[in-house]
């Protein structure tokens, strides 16, 4: 494999403009361009494209999907391989990211798993979307469309406008850059073997409508373990179609910008010699986790992993994996780390996870979903307020006349991730 | 500030009523501080002032848990005290579960703040649950004066709203209560950390000790089933069209009961799914996949069980808090055993 470079664009701002193009940490968007991009897709009725920045008074909600814009240099190649372009392999080669933006999509609740951002006041702690400058689309798909078909359209949207961005990002000066050198398995067998040699296993949920995560565009639900190079993950090949609970399920953004990724590469040849990120899709019947847990654990032994971290996606079955594939590798001798979050009640008082195994002694949580959170009104609300109602999180009356919300963190986008992006966590009082 | 008032337990012998001869002594109430209760006032600079004092043979207190809290329920409710303390009980069995029970009941029934205090492995510890502070004591009275300042500090920070910090720091008995808090690193950053300490056989502590759960013993099989009444019910939150009760996506307030007597299926568009944790698009397109209505009546007719009972139980089992589902089930359980149902078939997504 060749060498990957992050090219990333600090952009401190984002207003509409004449030209789509940054300039001086400001990323101008020519919002007719981009809307006729996005309509390109003829279930697409029509989109509203709004900017929302922190500290702003603007809830989002429902949120679908995050995704930070990027771009490849070389032009014929997608910063979604599979996606709009031929799935040629990622993490090779040059990619730019605006560093600092994010496209949020949102629109009608397709089901009940969308979430809440809110630019400004205590729901803006919880998340890392809160401190982005936004560029919100609020979809509207054609008349008819079926949920998964209404799903679809929002997804790609997102997708389109990311790449759209990033585009603009490529002549503009960069403030840093993440280099990760092409590692062959031969390159990497032959560093210091006192150098304890780890696998990161990624779960990606792959359950069906809002559960679902696309590698190299191609559903995770007809999918095996697949090794990937750490580049791989940041540079796009793994796209989420997921938003379910939202505090705890991986968007593209989450993918793209994975942080178990990024500090074992911090580590990488200084404390511990990093092998890959085994991309492990999670489904609900028993067989397919035996047969995907057990494949994974094959993949780790054949690859001779000492350490394994593993990262939950979801809660309540994707447990059931993470302890039986923590069993088997525990079992062998390969010492191995959990990185979940919790369900223990609005008291803390409940068991915060649906599965368990003696053998789990080391896990890290990323907080407890049902921790309640008053979210005062905010002085503009982009998309559906009433929706708060019945999302994830919500419940009836949690909106009030005057706007304010009395929800779980479960409602807030990427409040408690899986992968450690944030610092929540408990403790026990 | 105003003075917090405080109904007080003590068992016989710290109720200086005598030893061991009187332990079968029933419950009395004595208006105002006894024993080293006297000294509470001063002790806390005015702030808390014991207003009653029940007092109980530890026997007694054993034998008759259940009378005894009904009474000491009403003589507190009597005068609605601000916090109720019992104890310290140190390593006196019968008199822990007194203490640990009454506090549970104080505090679940009457809403008042209950601070008692014991050594951890008093059974009376385990029983006081999560809502009741329990200082950790030595196992002799030779602790009462280290351990009694910091039952007053806990209460009286209780009755004001004020945070209380954790276990280690205020010497109470973790409650298995787990709350948020901010790391000074991403859960990222910890892992990596983690797993490198594990890697080199250093100590290190995991952030999520491993649950542990009820087990719950299978029933004993329905004896004559073709003369049972047999009902379906489910976590898959089929509901109504509409969900009328507004059963929540996730962590469910609730659980609902619906008529199915005269149905012989759920229709597409009657029936549709409420539940926020899986792919919804096939059970709105066949409510019966997820609560078989359809196979179940078929069974009926074949005579393979007398009856199909007359509602089904729904709530939504997803990301649900463990006590509330283990409180919707054993409802579901209670309603249905009440109306005479043997056998349930319970399905789950």
């Amino acid at each position: 494999m060749k060498e990957f470079i992050l090219r990333k664009v600090k952009v401190h701002k984002v207003a509409f403009g004449k030209y789509t193009e940054v300039k001086n940490g400001c990323l101008t968007i020519e919002a007719a361009t981009l809307t006729e991009v996005l309509l390109e897709d003829r279930q697409m009725k029509s989109v509203d494209i709004r900017i929302a920045a922190p500290g702003d008074s603007v809830r989002i909600v429902p949120v679908k999907d995050v995704i930070e814009p990027r771009a490849r240099l070389s032009e014929e190649e997608s910063p979604f391989p599979g996606i709009f372009s031929d799935p040629h392999v990622a993490g090779e080669g040059i990619t730019v990211s605006l560093d600092g933006v994010c496209v949020v999509t949102t629109g009608k609740m397709v089901n009940f798993q969308e979430g809440v951002i809110d630019m400004s006041g205590p729901g803006a702690e919880f998340s890392t979307f809160s401190r982005k400058n936004n560029v919100v689309l609020v979809i509207e798909p054609v008349a008819g469309l079926s949920k998964h078909e209404h799903e679809r359209v929002v997804r790609m949207a997102g997708l389109r406008a990311a790449a759209f961005l990033g585009r603009a990002g490529i002549p503009s000066e960069w403030e840093k850059e993440l280099r990760i050198p092409g590692a062959d398995l031969p390159d990497l067998y032959s560093m210091d073997p006192s150098l304890p040699r780890v696998l990161y296993v990624c779960q990606v949920i792959a359950q069906g409508l809002l559960h679902d995560n696309y590698i190299y565009g191609l559903n995770a639900q007809g999918c095996l373990p697949l090794l990937m190079t750490p580049g791989e993950v940041l540079d796009g090949a793994i796209v989420s179609g997921n938003c379910a609970a939202p505090c705890h399920k991986h968007t593209t953004f989450h993918h793209q910008n994975n942080p178990i990724v990024e500090d074992l590469l911090k580590e990488h040849g200084k404390t511990l010699n990093f092998l890959g990120v085994l991309v492990t899709p999670v489904k609900t019947a028993l067989v397919e986790k035996v047969r995907i847990c057990t494949q994974a654990f094959k993949m780790a032994r054949m690859l001779g992993a000492q350490g394994v971290i593993i990262s939950e996606d979801g809660g309540g079955n994707p447990e059931n994996d993470l302890m039986l594939l923590d069993r088997l590798l525990e079992g062998a001798g390969i010492k191995t780390v959990l990185v979940t979050d919790e369900y223990a009640g609005s008291d803390g008082a409940s068991p915060g996870l649906a599965d368990s195994t003696p053998e789990a002694d080391a896990v890290v949580t990323n907080g407890n979903g049902n921790q309640r959170v008053i979210l005062p009104p905010m002085d503009t609300v982009i998309g559906w307020p009433e929706s708060i109602d019945r999302i994830t999180g919500g419940h009836a009356g949690s909106l009030s006349p005057d706007g304010s919300v009395d929800m779980e963190i479960a409602g807030i986008m990427g409040s408690t991730n899986e992968l450690g992006l944030e610092n929540l966590t408990t403790v026990a009082m | 500030m105003k003075t917090i008032r405080v109904v007080h337990y003590l068992n016989q012998f710290f109720g200086q009523l005598g030893g061991e001869e009187m332990a079968n002594l029933p419950p009395r109430i004595v208006d105002g501080p006894v024993g080293f209760g006297v000294t509470l006032k001063g002790a806390s600079g005015g702030r808390v002032e014991i207003v009653r004092t029940v007092i109980c043979g530890d026997n007694y207190a054993a034998e008759n848990t259940e009378e005894l809290a009904k009474e000491v329920l009403r003589w507190v409710s009597e005068i609605s005290p601000d916090l109720f303390l019992a104890g310290p009980a140190f390593g006196a069995g019968r008199y822990g579960i007194a203490a640990g029970t009454l506090c549970k009941e104080v505090r679940g029934k009457l809403g008042i703040p209950a601070v008692t205090a014991m050594h951890p492995v008093n059974p009376g510890a385990s029983i006081a649950g999560p809502e009741v502070f329990v200082i950790e004591a030595k196992d002799t009275a030779q602790d009462l004066k280290r351990v009694l300042p910091l039952m007053v500090s806990i209460g009286t920070r209780l009755v004001d709203g004020l945070p209380i910090g954790s276990p280690g720091g205020e010497g109470y008995l973790p409650r298995g209560v787990r709350v948020n808090v901010r790391a000074s690193e991403r859960g990222s950053a910890r892992a990596v950390q983690m797993l490198l300490k594990k890697l080199a056989g250093e100590p290190f502590e995991t952030e999520l000790p491993m649950p542990t759960y009820d087990r719950v013993l299978p029933a004993a099989p329905v004896r004559n089933l073709a003369k049972a009444t047999i009902a379906i019910g489910t976590e898959g939150g089929i509901v109504p069209r509409g969900n009328p009760d507004r059963i929540e996506a996730h962590n469910a307030s609730k659980w609902c009961r619906y008529d199915i007597a005269s149905l012989d299926g759920l229709e597409k568009g009657d029936y549709e799914v409420a539940h926020g944790g899986y792919d919804p698009v096939p059970a709105n397109d066949d409510p019966d996949r997820v609560l078989p209505l359809d196979a179940a009546r078929a069974l009926e007719r074949e005579g393979r069980f007398r009856k199909l009972h007359d509602w089904y139980p729904v709530t939504v089992g997803n990301v649900t808090a463990v006590r509330s589902a283990e409180r919707y089930g054993r409802q579901m359980g209670e309603a249905l055993a009440a109306e005479g149902v043997e056998g349930v078939i319970l399905t789950s997504t």
